[in-house]
């Protein structure tokens, strides 16, 4: 199975690394630093999978029960 | 007069609310018909009806949880097992299976997968019987009769031809494995059909023993740590559930739909779907174990136990090696297990607790900063302007 991509199951909502101008904003939003936000094992399948590196903001997309969509951020850590 | 539908997306999409909420409000909104002056006073209403469902700044949303998931708890039940009403396998319900979340055991004492078939095996029963043997661990016992031979030193091995045949394993392959895996020489009979003849290295009784023993533990085909697959018709498809669980050997195997497989044991999800997939196996986990019982827990409840056990990018469990374990304050933590011992290192480390959380400051007689005790009044002097 070479061709399957993780991000396509479906327990796993979609994953993408956060450019440095829309990082800014989120944490600006939540007037918190980098490191209060939730983490990211950069050894994570996901991490390796959209290539995470440590340091980077990662922004998930999640099916939320009660919201239809929600999004998350995860601050990848070692 | 109705207004229209770019109108009423207009309308809506500027409003700060989640997706679902503005899907229903358009559905509902469309189905009617309203002029521009009611559609303000639904938006105004909507918004209004929002907030005040919103929690609270200051709310202690973490105890709400506990005791929401705690009343119904108290009337769960103690007995471990029961047929999950899927093909007979056993699998573990109730208080115990929920004790086994919340604690993040590394495997479930039930494991269990689904695995959804790909297309072109999904509607033959056959193709999936086929891929449900690739899955299946195949031993010794499924496919012959054992002979010990004494008289002549020697394990006499009696292949089934028709199981062979069933499990798609030949008879030389047979052979091979059990050679490699024993460590001795097996062989195939010449003279009779589909037999193969296992002589120990040294001529003891004791070294055939053994082998007559160990023989049982080689895996000739199929995942070891699979014990029995079952291939069920779901709706209009073949999907197989497997006692026992191996989602990464199982993702390699042809013919499964890797996109909608899925395993109870939450540890395993984690590390091959990562952390993301495993927030969303214990919601799924929880929700399931609790329904079954009949008890309705709202999920936002589970979701923040689950997102508290997922907030450091690893599974970690509620309690002494997990969250409460690591709380900063020492007087949290001794409050929660182990008293005397939390108390005495701190005392040796000279830890400092800095009385910033809400266990600490009960303990020591101070108002809380949760819901008022969190809110700072400051006076402004008129004078001052």
């Amino acid at each position: 199975m070479s061709n399957f991509s993780l991000l396509d199951n479906e327990l796993i909502p979609n994953h993408e690394i956060l450019g440095e101008d829309e990082m800014r904003s989120v944490l600006k939003q939540y007037n918190i630093g980098k490191e209060q936000l939730p983490k990211l094992k950069v050894s994570d399948p996901i991490a390796k999978e959209i290539g995470a590196i440590v340091g980077d903001v990662v922004k998930i997309t999640r099916n939320s029960y009660t919201a239809g969509e929600s999004l998350y951020y995860r601050y990848v850590i070692e | 007069m109705a207004i229209g539908e770019a109108t009423i997306d207009s309308m809506i999409d500027v409003l700060p609310l989640p997706i679902i909420i503005k899907e229903t409000l358009k559905e509902d909104v469309m189905k009617v018909g309203v002029t521009k002056k009611e559609m303000e006073e639904i938006i105004e209403r909507v918004m209004d009806g929002y907030n005040v469902s919103c929690v609270e700044p200051c709310e202690a949303v973490g105890v709400i949880s506990a005791q929401s998931i705690g009343e119904p708890g108290t009337q769960m039940t103690m007995r471990t097992f029961h047929y999950a009403g899927v093909a007979e396998i056993n699998v573990t319900l109730g208080l115990p299976r929920l004790i086994e979340i919340v604690d993040a055991r590394k495997t479930p004492s039930t494991p269990m997968m689904t695995v959804a078939l790909a297309k072109e095996y999904a509607d033959d029963r056959d193709q999936a019987r086929k891929v449900a043997w690739e899955i299946e661990a195949t031993h010794i016992e499924h496919l012959a009769d054992l002979t010990t031979d004494t008289a002549n030193m020697q394990l006499i091995i009696d292949l089934n031809e028709k199981m062979l045949h069933q499990r798609g394993i030949d008879v030389m392959s047979v052979a091979d494995k059990l050679g490699d895996g024993l460590g001795v020489s097996a062989s195939i009979s010449d003279s009779v059909p589909d037999q193969i003849i296992v002589v120990p290295n040294k001529s003891s009784y004791r070294e055939l023993l053994q082998i007559a023993k160990k023989i049982h533990t080689i895996t000739l085909k199929g995942i070891d740590g699979i014990k029995r697959v079952v291939v069920r018709k779901e709706e209009d498809e073949y999907t197989l559930y497997t006692e026992g669980s191996e989602l990464k050997a199982v993702l390699d195997v042809d013919g499964i739909d890797p996109t909608r497989i899925y395993t109870n044991n939450i540890g395993e999800i984690y590390e091959v779907f990562g952390i993301e997939a495993a927030r969303n196996s214990i919601i799924k986990e929880a929700m399931d174990t609790l329904n079954e019982q009949g008890l309705t827990v709202d999920v936002r409840h589970i979701m923040l136990v689950s997102d508290i056990m997922t907030c450091d990018g690893e599974v970690k469990q509620i309690g002494r090696h997990g969250i409460s374990g690591e709380k900063a304050s020492v007087f949290a933590r001794a409050a929660f297990e182990v008293t005397v011992n939390h108390l005495l290192d701190a005392g040796m480390r000279g830890e400092i607790d800095e009385l910033n959380g809400v266990t600490e400051n009960i303990i020591v007689g101070q108002p809380i900063k949760l819901g008022t005790g969190d809110v700072h009044l400051i006076a402004r002097n008129p004078l001052d302007n």
